[in-house]
């Protein structure tokens, strides 16, 4: 059982034991003694990190049911990278929110554990342990404010419509495995290409179960229900936490299972991920701009970019492959920077995350607001910015793989984002008078934290190539 | 179909069966109701209240850590039986599994979850203030 060695899961080994290290502290901690638990996870992160560049071009499989390809490991370290600017927020909102540090830490270490599991499995069971523990944690985190009704609702709401999602996709595992006779992807794959010409639904029922699964997960329209409440209702730190890490996670292994276990009934799925990449798109687009509140303005937004990386995949051809990884990784840093000043701007008692909390922001806290300004030109998809080099080749694969409507479509709805996005941008430079909000002050960390995020987006702006490559090569190993 | 038809008719049998007896102690059977009679139970003390009280929030943490320790029962009644098949490297996941399972015991026990009642926490404040 061991032949095969246990490399490939070294990452997540290292990333779970910084969470049981964190737990075991947490136990042991005296009443009111302070511990700096959020660096303990740092060095499992880091540890995990250098594993996985250890493990690069290596195809390291585990028990035959964790594959540390170069794939996984992009988005392994993609999610490494998540958790650390997660982390770095953190370290200012959990002390000034009075949340408990052990188990934050150790629960955002625990879900990024599972989505590493998820991005690296190769097995369908496996895929779906790994969506039960990051799912799990995340619930936790999203009421983690249990002084808060709002946060208390998101969690709930989230936890129910999760837990039903769960279902569908358990139900699409077992019908693949009833047809296939295993949950191993390599098999799964050799008797779907063998039954390519069969017709037999069976395959087309194991395969919508899945596709619900997975998009409830990416909240791709119309299985976005939760998405809003339960981003709004949330932490800022961990909404942000929860709409890029498990985003990328559920996004890899998406692409993993339909890019190359139903790749021959690619063209029965195809038209369906079209329509959900259609109406995601427009959807996020136009009921964002109706938001007043910018973590719900976010969170249809980030609907939005779930639908542009759905283009990727229905472009499939080696442009859009590669689009979606770096895409994810644009999206994820963005974001993530977005999400955290506006849990900087926040204070124990208000949020402050009204779109009118932040009128003249500029005079107040110029830095925060510049800072600000970039994620929101990115997210809008603007040059010089990370975000406009993803949309570039996310469009250019529907392009060039002959989708020209989900290319209009996708222009279309950036450029009505952008309405959205700059609305913000006016609010906190144009208006004269100063910010209603007395923001706290901002700490070291999560100011290097927001400065490393905002200098990562405007380099992969500037040079994205050499990102690009390493997206390219890193798709092309497996698919 | 054919191995399915002893089935149904086993199931046919049950449930005509079932119907026939019911239908006829309705038709046969004397009538006099009381309301002890339609009481929902029969026997012991007369039901006051709802059944459906507050349980203390220790109730849930308890039943919460039995299912987790549930299942790691259920783990090792499997591996005993096939403990010489699965040899070290079975044992090694097995203790991992455990460990990993042990850390959160002592995680719930420090944290008090398995204090009871108000004097082990009055005791547990007092050996605080000592120290």
């Amino acid at each position: 059982m061991f032949s095969s060695g246990i490399d490939a899961v070294v990452p997540m080994l290292c990333v779970t034991l910084a969470a049981l290290a964190v737990m075991g502290a947490e136990a042991f901690r005296a009443r009111g003694e302070q511990l700096p638990l959020g660096g303990l996870g740092v060095v499992g992160l880091v540890g995990a990190a250098i594993s996985a560049v250890l493990l690069w071009n290596r195809n390291a499989v585990s028990f035959g049911v964790v594959v540390a390809d170069n794939f996984g490991l992009f988005v392994t370290l993609v999610l490494l990278l998540v958790a650390l600017l997660t982390i770095m927020f953190s370290s200012t909102v959990v002390r000034r929110d009075g949340l408990p540090a052990g188990e934050y830490y150790a629960l955002v270490l625990f879900a990024t554990a599972g989505m590493i599991m998820m991005a690296t499995a190769n097995d369908l069971l496996v895929v779906f342990i790994a969506l039960e523990i990051l799912s799990i944690a995340v619930y936790v985190l999203t009421g983690i404010r249990r002084d808060d009704s709002r946060a208390i609702e998101a969690a709930f709401k989230y936890f129910l419509l999760g837990a039903f999602s769960s279902a569908f996709f358990l139900y699409g595992i077992a019908f693949t495995y009833g047809l296939a006779g295993s949950t191993r992807l390599d098999r799964v794959g050799t008797y779907m290409a063998a039954q390519s010409m069969s017709g037999n639904p069976l395959i087309l029922v194991a395969l919508g179960l899945l596709l619900v699964g997975f998009a409830f997960k990416i909240s791709a329209v119309p299985f976005h229900m939760w998405t809003p409440d339960a981003y709004e209702g949330a932490p800022a730190v961990v909404t942000g936490f929860m709409s890029t890490g498990v985003k990328a996670a559920a996004f890899a292994a998406f692409a993993r299972v339909f890019l190359s276990v139903f790749e021959p009934f690619s063209g029965e799925w195809a038209p369906l991920v079209w329509l959900l990449a259609a109406a995601t798109m427009i959807l996020g687009t136009v009921v964002g701009v109706a938001q007043s509140n910018l973590k719900r303005m976010l969170a249809y937004s980030s609907i939005a970019h779930g639908g542009y990386l759905l283009v990727g995949l229905v472009a499939a051809n080696q442009v859009g492959k590669a689009a979606i990884l770096f895409y994810l990784l644009a999206y994820a840093v963005t974001n993530l920077a977005a999400f955290g000043v506006i849990a900087l701007l926040g204070t124990r008692e208000a949020a402050n995350d009204e779109l009118r909390d932040y009128a003249g922001l500029w005079h107040t806290r110029p830095a925060l607001a510049a800072l600000m300004t970039v994620c929101l030109l990115s997210l809008g998809g603007l040059p010089p910015t990370a975000g406009f080099i993803g949309k570039w080749y996310i469009f250019s694969a529907a392009v060039s793989a002959g989708y020209y409507g989900l290319a209009v479509i996708g222009v279309l709805t950036s450029v009505v984002s952008v309405f959205f996005y700059l609305r913000v941008v006016v609010m906190m430079y144009m208006t004269d008078r100063p910010a209603a909000i007395a923001p706290p002050p901002v700490s070291a960390v999560a100011m290097a934290a927001l400065v490393a995020s905002i200098a990562a987006i405007i380099a992969l702006g500037i040079l994205p190539t050499p990102v690009l490559d390493f997206a390219a090569q890193s798709i092309a190993t497996i698919f | 179909m054919d191995g399915w038809l002893g089935v149904i008719i086993m199931i046919a049998l049950g449930v005509g069966f079932a119907a026939v007896m019911i239908g006829l102690s309705l038709l046969l059977g004397p009538h006099n109701p009381t309301p002890e009679k339609l009481a929902p139970y029969e026997c012991g003390m007369p039901a006051v209240g709802s059944a459906r009280e507050r349980h203390s929030v220790k109730f849930y943490l308890v039943a919460m850590i039995f299912l987790l320790f549930d299942i790691e029962v259920a783990f090792l009644y499997p591996w005993a039986v096939a403990l010489r098949d699965l040899g070290w490297a079975g044992f090694v996941q097995l203790v991992t599994f455990f460990l990993i399972l042990s850390v959160g015991y002592v995680y719930v026990w420090r944290k008090g979850v398995l204090d009871w009642g108000p004097a082990a926490r009055a005791g547990r404040h007092a050996a605080r203030r000592a120290a």
